[in-house]
């Protein structure tokens, strides 16, 4: 098998999601100032929700695509309104305050939202379906397995669809020039506030299906997954630069590539000395 | 001197900063095809009457109404909805958005398409986004900036700067223009077409308040004009009038 092709395929599939949940830190940056590190942990809230109603639906004689279909879009909605209250309660109060003090806030919120899972979801790492046959198909001596294909090609649709809807629509214009100058955007009859909740929603979209794609891939759903994963996708973002919507996405694409690649070849390149566990 | 009907009616508006008076009881009424002017020394209180009348900063006392309805303390995006665009002294554009679509996003208050349309693209919401860019193209080609319209509107030229400031707060299709200082570091010949483009605007049913410190510039547009100093108003009247008025004189030129 070929490693270096297998790694790369690996690396694209884990930066696609790395690259939707830096797309959620650096749409909310570019709006607000705000480094959101509730973000993460929405991701969580995504996986844990779409884990639930798969997990009770798994009975009822559906086809299994219709119930993932279900359970993401499940996902998708309460995180919605987990993002559309977290602004509206935690960090709207707060507009106009040191930039201190709603980082500070998200930090909180974080905690709020892990130990919220932990008591509703429980402490212990919950395994998640199989939502697609475990099939592999060769290619050049690797193989991609229809989940990663699945996981590529949605966040392929997904960050096309953000980049039209940013570059190309009346609500996109209004989202980059309330970035640009919230004061001057309101005079044009923006509403600001509407803006930051829609760019709340968005991201906490983008940030469900990531998480419904994590816990799919690796099999497992857990409270406090979010954080290192926010992390990961916090400096995807800010290897991109923070604010900008396709170095986001770039940056996320090449950090799963230098993750997996480092994987691959860590222990051979230092002789043993570090591992993949770095 | 144009006497059209009233159209803002400003009532012993009021704003203090701290123990400074930055605007105490100005009153003052500007009718509907006027070009008025206020003018005044540096911090007479001019851009704080501006930023009352666009909802940057509520008056601490008193009113203002536009077409008879009371709007003292209203919300920025609802002064637009209601007819009142400015530009400002220190440019404030989308600096990273080029000049088109800086004007389409002036566009924002008079269109209805919301998350729903931009995410479905219904026919509704195509029709509405074309015509936005063919609004906003019309006044870049109106305010003669059309050339540079996919340039970003940081790269324009400062008079350029200055006339995208004018065709972003004309696409709010604005009863009132309030424009702050758009001379400012014009040289005389862009000047001489900022008149003019002011002069066009007026004669399509715009109504202008304008500050300016180029006088040449005031006292050769506008129909009358407001003097402020030190957040009282001292004159008001024809430019002959105010010309002549002692308080004005030693206001500007210190008098003993």
């Amino acid at each position: 098998m070929d490693i270096f092709l297998q790694q790369l395929i690996n690396g694209i599939v884990l930066g696609s999601i790395y690259s939707l949940v830096a797309l959620g830190y650096t749409l909310v940056y570019g709006i607000m100032g705000l480094i959101n590190f509730a973000h993460g942990d929405i991701v969580m809230v995504g996986a844990m929700v779409a884990f639930t109603v798969i997990h009770l639906l798994s009975g009822s004689g559906l086809p299994m695509f219709l119930i993932a279909g279900i359970g993401i879009l499940a996902a998708i909605l309460v995180c919605m309104a987990v993002g559309y209250l977290i602004e509206k309660v935690a960090y709207r109060p707060l507009r106009g305050a040191p930039r201190l003090a709603p980082l500070i806030t998200a930090i909180g919120v974080s905690m709020l939202l892990q130990n919220l899972a932990m008591m509703i979801w429980g402490r212990g790492y919950l395994s998640f379906p199989a939502l697609l046959p475990a099939i592999s198909i060769p290619v050049a001596g690797a193989g991609i397995s229809a989940v990663q294909i699945l996981i590529v090609c949605a966040s392929a649709a997904m960050m096309s669809g953000l980049s039209f809807l940013v570059k190309k629509t009346k609500l996109g214009n209004a989202m980059r020039a309330t970035a640009q100058n919230r004061e001057v955007a309101t005079l044009m009859g923006v509403n600001a506030n509407a803006i930051i909740s829609i760019t709340f929603i968005i991201g906490s979209a983008l940030a469900a299906v990531a998480g419904v794609m994590v816990s799919a891939y690796y099999g497992v759903a857990h409270y406090d997954m979010g954080f290192i994963l926010g992390l990961k996708a916090f400096t995807a973002a800010v290897l991109g630069g923070i604010g900008n919507i396709e170095g986001a996405m770039l940056g996320g694409l090449l950090l799963g590539i230098i993750e997996s690649m480092g994987a691959g070849y860590l222990g051979a390149i230092t002789g043993g000395v570090m591992g993949s566990n770095y | 001197m144009m006497q059209g009907a009233k159209l803002l009616e400003v009532e012993h508006v009021s704003k203090n900063f701290g123990g400074l008076a930055a605007l105490s009881n100005v009153s003052l009424t500007i009718c509907q095809g006027e070009i008025y002017a206020l003018i005044g020394p540096n911090g007479a209180g001019k851009t704080t009457l501006f930023n009352v009348l666009t909802g940057i900063c509520r008056p601490d006392s008193g009113n203002f109404r536009l077409n008879g309805v009371e709007m003292g303390g209203k919300k920025p995006s609802a002064m637009a909805e209601a007819g009142i665009a400015r530009t400002f002294q220190n440019i404030r554009l989308f600096s990273n958005m080029s000049a088109i679509e800086n004007v389409m996003v002036g566009r924002h208050c008079r269109t209805k398409a919301g998350i729903l349309g931009a995410i479905f693209k219904d026919r509704a919401t195509r029709a509405e986004e074309k015509s936005i860019r063919e609004k906003a193209a019309h006044l870049l080609e109106y305010t003669g900036i059309a050339r540079h319209a996919h340039m970003l509107a940081r790269n324009l030229s400062y008079g350029d700067q200055r006339r995208l400031e004018i065709a972003r707060a004309l696409a709010t299709e604005p009863l009132l223009l309030a424009l702050d200082e758009p001379a400012a570091g014009m040289n005389h010949s862009e000047t001489d077409s900022l008149g003019t483009l002011l002069e066009a605007i007026r004669a399509d049913g715009i109504t202008i308040l304008l500050i300016e410190h180029d006088v040449k510039l005031v006292m050769g547009i506008c129909d009358r004009l407001a003097v402020l100093n030190f957040g009282e108003k001292i004159a008001e009247g024809t430019p002959t009038e105010v010309g002549k008025n002692p308080h004005v004189i030693e206001a500007y030129l210190g008098g003993s």
